[in-house]
């Protein structure tokens, strides 16, 4: 496991490394003259090279990428170039927003997708199954944006029970308004991500359901609901971890839409600002801390796959 | 023959005609649009807005600007559709090559070409398009390329996969004794056999391209304005979903079919060129 861990975690960082040489080389390589954008169409040359040797862009690549990974590894991820505020000084703050976003979702997909997916693939032939199933192929099509404007006018506009956009100024100094303001976002995003992993805990369990030492176990007189729940449970949840782990980048993708949606300062609207703005050293740096993300969690979700299935610790 | 047969095996399974249904409306609507729509889908006639429907002439209404909500339907399929095809054929070019460039090359450089398409897989679609649009602003392009781009590595994995598999086999294996090259075992067998699971996954991929499509012009990375597109008709009726809430229902359905549409075509494309079925076809 020792063994395991280092060489996964070396890997990691080789990941991690590549990724940000990608990230920098792509903003750095394609055509289009950040300078050219802050000094405006009418900027003389002269300008514009004025522009690029206070940004540094006139420096050698390698020197540029240097300077900025060691920022990054200090925790600079980047400062903007218009109005100087750093990503680190804003992270702290929008995050309160996005990390309560979609650890909930996630929950809340969890808690409708695992019991339903069971339902879908024990009751694969009746009506209620195939109901349970459709509903899921349904869920896949319907676009995330469009359902959170339709909750909008549901819940916000019809009964007036929830905000419909917003988060309180003090944040979770308000803690019953800030949940308030969630929750629709909630039950967007994991209606979303809940109806992927509906699918993929059916196919699990359905794969299970056919296995021979499920019916061993039946032979030995368990009935059909605690032999599913004491062996075949652990077994469906190898491959459903492994897609959650690759659910994490439509997560974050999701997320950033929501907020657009219900108007929520989260890291997503402060990524799309910075896009707008064309404010490339905030993004760069805003954009490496998500696929790190991504990077870090599929991480742990490979460790989280060994703890689970003792098989694999064993095959190193 | 193969091809007709194909096409019934497709017409005969429940999800395969659903999915050629919806499909069909959704390419239906882009060619008419290509000759004619009710009214202009961009003229802004102002003394015409907020027209309820079926009242002046205009079958869903028309929006704050006086436009017809028709006319921006069925244009708006059009840039749906050909976002979808075109991302669908970048996925396919760089799915393809990364596959291949995992199996066929030295074991080393394979390895290489596996981890970097592991590290791609980190950059969900969304991303991919803010730093284009972040260097270029929006546009067709942007969406185009970071949906081919975002889709195709993860089809890379599956067609690596399923090279691996076929590379493995008898018949491979027999070419290259009767002294097959590499370019022609890779036509002559890999192809064929890796093309039913690609054509599967590359509908897949049109409606997940669909999904994201919808998603980047709404964020505002799509091409801009006057063109028309399903997502910027949603953002652009946003702030007034309350006072005429069927003009968000409108574009945001017909995304919703055009997903499940695809979705379907795949489900039945799968039972359509499962080979456990069509023995059974045979057999009967």
């Amino acid at each position: 496991m020792t063994l395991y861990l280092l060489r996964r975690a070396g890997l990691l960082v080789v990941s991690l490394l590549a990724a940000s040489v990608l990230i920098f080389l792509v903003l750095r390589l394609l055509p289009g003259d950040v300078a050219q954008t802050i000094g405006g169409i009418r900027a003389t040359p002269a300008q514009v090279a004025a522009v690029r040797h206070d940004l540094g862009l006139d420096r050698p690549l390698a020197a540029q990428y240097g300077s900025w990974i060691g920022g990054v590894v200090t925790g600079d991820f980047g400062r903007s170039v218009l109005d100087g505020t750093s990503v680190s000084g804003q992270l702290a703050e929008k995050f309160a927003v996005t990390g309560p976003l979609a650890v909930g979702a996630i929950v809340l997909a969890l808690a409708f997708a695992v019991p339903l997916g069971v339902l879908a693939a024990v009751r694969r032939d009746s009506r209620l199954g195939s109901a349970v199933n459709a509903l899921g192929q349904l869920g896949i099509a319907l676009p995330t944006l469009w359902v959170g404007l339709l909750l909008v006018v549901v819940f916000a506009v019809q009964v007036r029970w929830l905000p419909a956009q917003g988060f309180p100024v003090d944040g979770w100094d308000e803690p019953g308004q800030a949940v308030k303001s969630l929750v629709l976002p909630w039950l967007t995003l994991a209606l979303a991500e809940g109806a992927v992993l509906l699918r993929f805990v059916r196919s699990a369990v359905l794969d299970v359901l056919h296995q021979d030492w499920l019916r061993t176990a039946r032979a030995k007189g368990r009935t059909r609901t605690s032999a599913l729940v004491r062996h075949g449970l652990r077994n469906a949840a190898v491959p459903v971890v492994s897609v959650l782990g690759l659910q994490i980048a439509a997560l974050i993708a999701g997320a950033v839409v929501v907020e657009q949606v219900f108007v929520l300062p989260g890291v997503g609207q402060m990524l799309i600002t910075d896009v707008g703005n064309r404010d490339l050293d905030k993004v760069q740096g805003e954009i490496l801390l998500l696929t790190g993300a991504v990077l870090v969690i599929g991480f742990l979700v490979d460790l989280a796959h060994r703890l689970i299935d003792p098989r694999l610790r064993s095959a190193v | 023959m193969k091809f007709s047969r194909a096409v019934r095996a497709l017409l005969r399974s429940r999800s395969g005609f659903a999915g050629s249904v919806l499909v069909g409306l959704l390419v239906l609507s882009a060619l008419v649009s290509l000759v004619w729509t009710p009214y202009d889908p961009t003229l802004a006639r102002p003394q015409d807005s907020w027209l309820l429907p079926f009242s002046g002439g205009h079958v869903l209404g028309t929006d704050r600007l006086g436009r017809d909500e028709l006319s921006q339907l069925l244009t708006g399929a059009r840039s749906t559709l050909s976002t979808a095809l075109l991302a669908a054929a970048i996925a396919a070019a760089v799915g393809l090559a990364l596959a291949f460039a995992a199996v066929l090359t030295p074991r080393r450089l394979g390895a290489v070409v596996v981890q970097l398409t592991d590290v791609l897989i980190a950059f969900p679609v969304l991303l991919i398009a803010m730093i284009l649009t972040a260097v270029h602003g929006g546009s067709t392009w942007t969406v185009v390329t970071a949906i081919g781009v975002g889709a195709g590595v993860n089809l890379a994995r599956v067609a690596r996969a399923e090279a691996g598999r076929v590379l493995g086999t008898d018949y491979v294996l027999a070419a290259h004794a009767a002294g097959s090259g590499t370019w022609r075992t890779v036509r002559k067998h890999l192809l064929p056999n890796i093309a039913p699971t690609l054509i599967v996954q590359l509908s897949l991929v049109l409606s997940v391209a669909v999904l994201a499509e919808a998603a980047l012009s709404y964020l505002g990375f799509g091409t801009p304005a006057p063109a028309v597109s399903w997502g910027r008709m949603l953002q652009e009726q946003q702030q007034y979903v309350t006072a005429r809430p069927l003009l968000v229902i409108w574009p945001g359905l017909a995304v919703a079919a055009s997903v499940l549409g695809f979705n379907l075509l795949g489900d039945g494309l799968r039972e359509a060129t499962d080979a456990r079925l069509r023995v059974r076809e045979v057999a009967a």
